[in-house]
């Protein structure tokens, strides 16, 4: 499964490659990719873990930037 | 007495410097809890504590609060150039007309439309969803697709295309693709997906970056240390190692090469070229071989009337003969002459004329039009009614015309080079394209003369679709290296070669979803010159990224080797890292003007 997340608060190219490399080291990411410019987050895993991994790449998210937020609708 | 100025002094450098740089020291403290040492919070924390320890209480201050002016203006660029590429792409409207249950109104989401609902399209109004036009008629401003600017006229039945503008009638439109898969959708998501390819300047500046930090302070480290030990003078050498630290953030770097390709990718779309990434503007920059699938890209690829030669009546009367015996017919050809005659007469084709057609295959239609036996075909259809024909001197598909079974003369239908096919390739000769070669499966003798006229290096012609792979093939192994080959097709049938391609371009086929899918980049027009103008916005984009790469680290690692000398002082750096980070996000704004010339 692939699925965008709109990153809010994204002010920092370097950061958003903080976060990308970050997000790409969780367990069951294939790919991971941080938009500097698009504030888009896009995570491509297995359908059955994508859960959880979107809620570990939230937490990972506040952790590292807690002025940004990744909205999952 | 100088001890209690100094106090005062230094009170009020720090409290200035709290206020300034509070925020900063925050965020390095946490990053470091976080494990990330080297973040560029730290280094300006160092940096400007290191002054402040010197002495040069006005320097510390100074850096961090030029770092935060620095940072604020940076924030406020690099917003203003993505609301820029926004606009650009906002193409899709927030609502969409429904019926309400009393005949008003009512505007719903567009996502909730459904296929088969009417909605209405007020003047002035965007398009929200794809449809058909079921009632009115208008002209729709299509630039925001294609970028022509000349308003398209439609009418009932017509299709339209979310993302137009309505200009002056109210139209009635049956939904005909729900809002996800409307054009507009589509190609906002090819637009937002192009971030995700990177072009390898930009993989090259994310791995640039990666080691340029660490070596910057390790540098400043050596810097700090070695030489006092030998020399001594420790302040000195420490200052010039601070000012090491100031210039080790790789921002303008890490900001300005996307923001190049993504004002390039942004602009283009603008224009009606749509460039599926980073990368592929990159291949497109170095083409020099283009590829023309020749129907449908530098020619219409629909059959059109080019002359008409009667040997007796009018033209549009022997025009209106064989579209009438044709009526019934839908061959290509029938359609071609039927097309024809509404442009020429603005009249319907009016098939009760029509009595009785017997079409014989690969001949051509014997009817009954008005009481007389009207023959259209070819040169064996008239053989075989006995009526003597005679060939014309154009090219192309030759339909004769015989009434009662004397001849009356023949109409000439073929595949129209587009208008600025010419200027297309004359242009692209222009810009530096070594070859360009067509390829099509007409006549030899058609597609030389199509060469000739358009003065094309190569043809290939009676082809078949297969062939098209393998020639192409043979001229990607003949290109200079490092150059790259484009494949230019309308998207029909031509997926494995938009692929196998350096750089696969289908042009008007936003409406064939598997062109669109296989290609690198969609041109929304029509318009060969298209292509030239995508590698002329390739070519610049590419230019300002190196411009922006070359500016960057040049003036860094000057700076790094005046400082390193004592020449440079902390302004110095100050203005090569946030200073150049400006210049180079300015810089890459330029992608997004394009001129048409």
């Amino acid at each position: 499964m692939k699925k965008s997340f709109k990153v809010k608060g994204i002010d920092c190219a370097n950061c958003a490659a903080k976060l990308e490399a970050g997000v790409k080291k969780i367990p069951g990411v294939d790919k991971a990719i941080v938009s500097f410019m698009t504030e888009k987050l896009t995570i491509e895993a297995a359908d059955d873990k994508f859960d959880g991994i979107v809620a570990e790449a939230v937490a990972l998210c506040k952790k590292l930037e807690p002025d940004w937020e990744i909205v999952v609708k | 007495m100088f001890d209690i100025k100094e106090i005062a002094v230094l009170a009020i450098a720090l409290v200035v410097y709290a206020l300034v740089g509070g925020k900063i020291i925050k965020k390095a403290l946490r990053n470091i809890k976080n494990g990330q040492v080297f973040d560029e919070n730290f280094l300006m924390v160092v940096a400007s504590l290191g002054s402040l320890i010197l002495g040069e209480y006005a320097e510390g201050v100074m850096v961090m609060l030029l770092y935060r002016i620095g940072e604020y203006m940076q924030n406020r660029a690099v917003g203003k150039s993505r609301r820029a590429i926004a606009d650009l792409m906002d193409i899709r409207p927030d609502y969409a007309n429904v019926d309400g249950e009393n005949g008003e109104l009512v505007q719903v989401d567009p996502e909730d439309l459904e296929v088969g609902t009417v909605i209405t399209v007020k003047p002035g109004e965007r398009v929200p969803v794809d449809g058909i036009i079921i009632e009115g008629s208008s002209r729709l401003d299509t630039a925001a697709l294609t970028g022509e600017s000349v308003p398209r006229s439609v009418g009932e039945g017509d299709e339209i295309y979310s993302g137009v503008i309505n200009l002056n009638g109210v139209l009635r439109v049956r939904v005909t693709k729900p809002c996800s898969e409307s054009t507009a959708t589509r190609i906002l998501e090819l637009i937002e997906e192009a971030a995700d390819s990177k072009a390898s300047a930009e993989n090259f500046i994310t791995k640039f970056a990666r080691y340029y930090t660490p070596i910057v302070c390790g540098l400043a480290l050596a810097l700090a240390v070695i030489p006092p030990i030998i020399a001594g003078s420790w302040s000195v050498w420490i200052y010039r190692a601070l000012t090491f630290l100031v210039v080790s953030c790789p921002c303008a770097l890490v900001i300005s090469i996307p923001l190049g390709f993504f004002g390039g990718i942004g602009g283009a779309s603008s224009k009606g070229i749509l460039i599926k990434g980073g990368n592929y503007l990159e291949a497109l920059s170095m083409a020099d071989t283009v590829v023309f699938d020749k129907p449908g890209t530098l020619t219409k690829g629909i059959f059109s009337v080019v002359a008409v030669h009667p040997e007796h009546m009018e033209e549009e009367q022997l025009l209106e003969l064989a579209t009438l015996a044709e009526s019934f017919s839908d061959h290509p050809i029938s359609r071609s002459l039927a097309d024809e005659y509404k442009r020429v007469t603005r009249k319907k084709v009016d098939k009760a004329r029509v009595a009785s057609a017997e079409e014989f295959a690969g001949e051509g239609i014997i009817a009954i039009v008005d009481g007389k036996k009207v023959a259209a075909g070819n040169s064996k259809l008239m053989k075989r009614i006995g009526a003597e024909s005679h060939e014309c001197h154009l090219h192309g598909t030759t339909v004769h015309v015989s009434i009662d079974d004397h001849y009356e003369g023949h109409i000439i239908i073929s595949d129209v080079v587009k208008e600025d096919s010419k200027s297309a390739i004359e242009k692209l000769k222009a810009l530096g394209v070594k070859k360009t070669v067509m390829l099509t499966g007409d006549k030899a003798y058609i597609a030389s003369d199509i060469a000739a006229d358009l003065n094309l290096d190569e043809h290939h012609a009676e082809l078949m679709p297969q062939d098209k792979v393998s020639i192409v093939e043979t001229l990607l192994a003949k290109k200079a290296e490092n150059r790259t080959l484009a494949f230019v097709g309308d998207g029909i049938n031509d997926a494995p070669v938009l692929a196998r391609a350096d750089v696969g371009i289908a042009m008007g086929s936003m409406g064939s979803s598997a062109a669109v899918e296989a290609a690198d980049i969609v041109l929304m027009n029509d318009k060969p010159s298209d292509v030239a103008l995508a590698v002329k916005i390739a070519r610049k984009t590419m230019g300002i990224v190196y411009q922006n790469i070359v500016l960057s680290i040049g003036i860094k690692v000057a700076v790094l080797i005046l400082a390193a000398f004592g020449i440079a002082n902390m302004w110095l750096a100050i203005f090569a890292d946030t200073g150049v980070c400006m210049l180079a996000i300015l810089n890459s704004m330029r992608c997004l003007r394009i001129s048409d010339k």
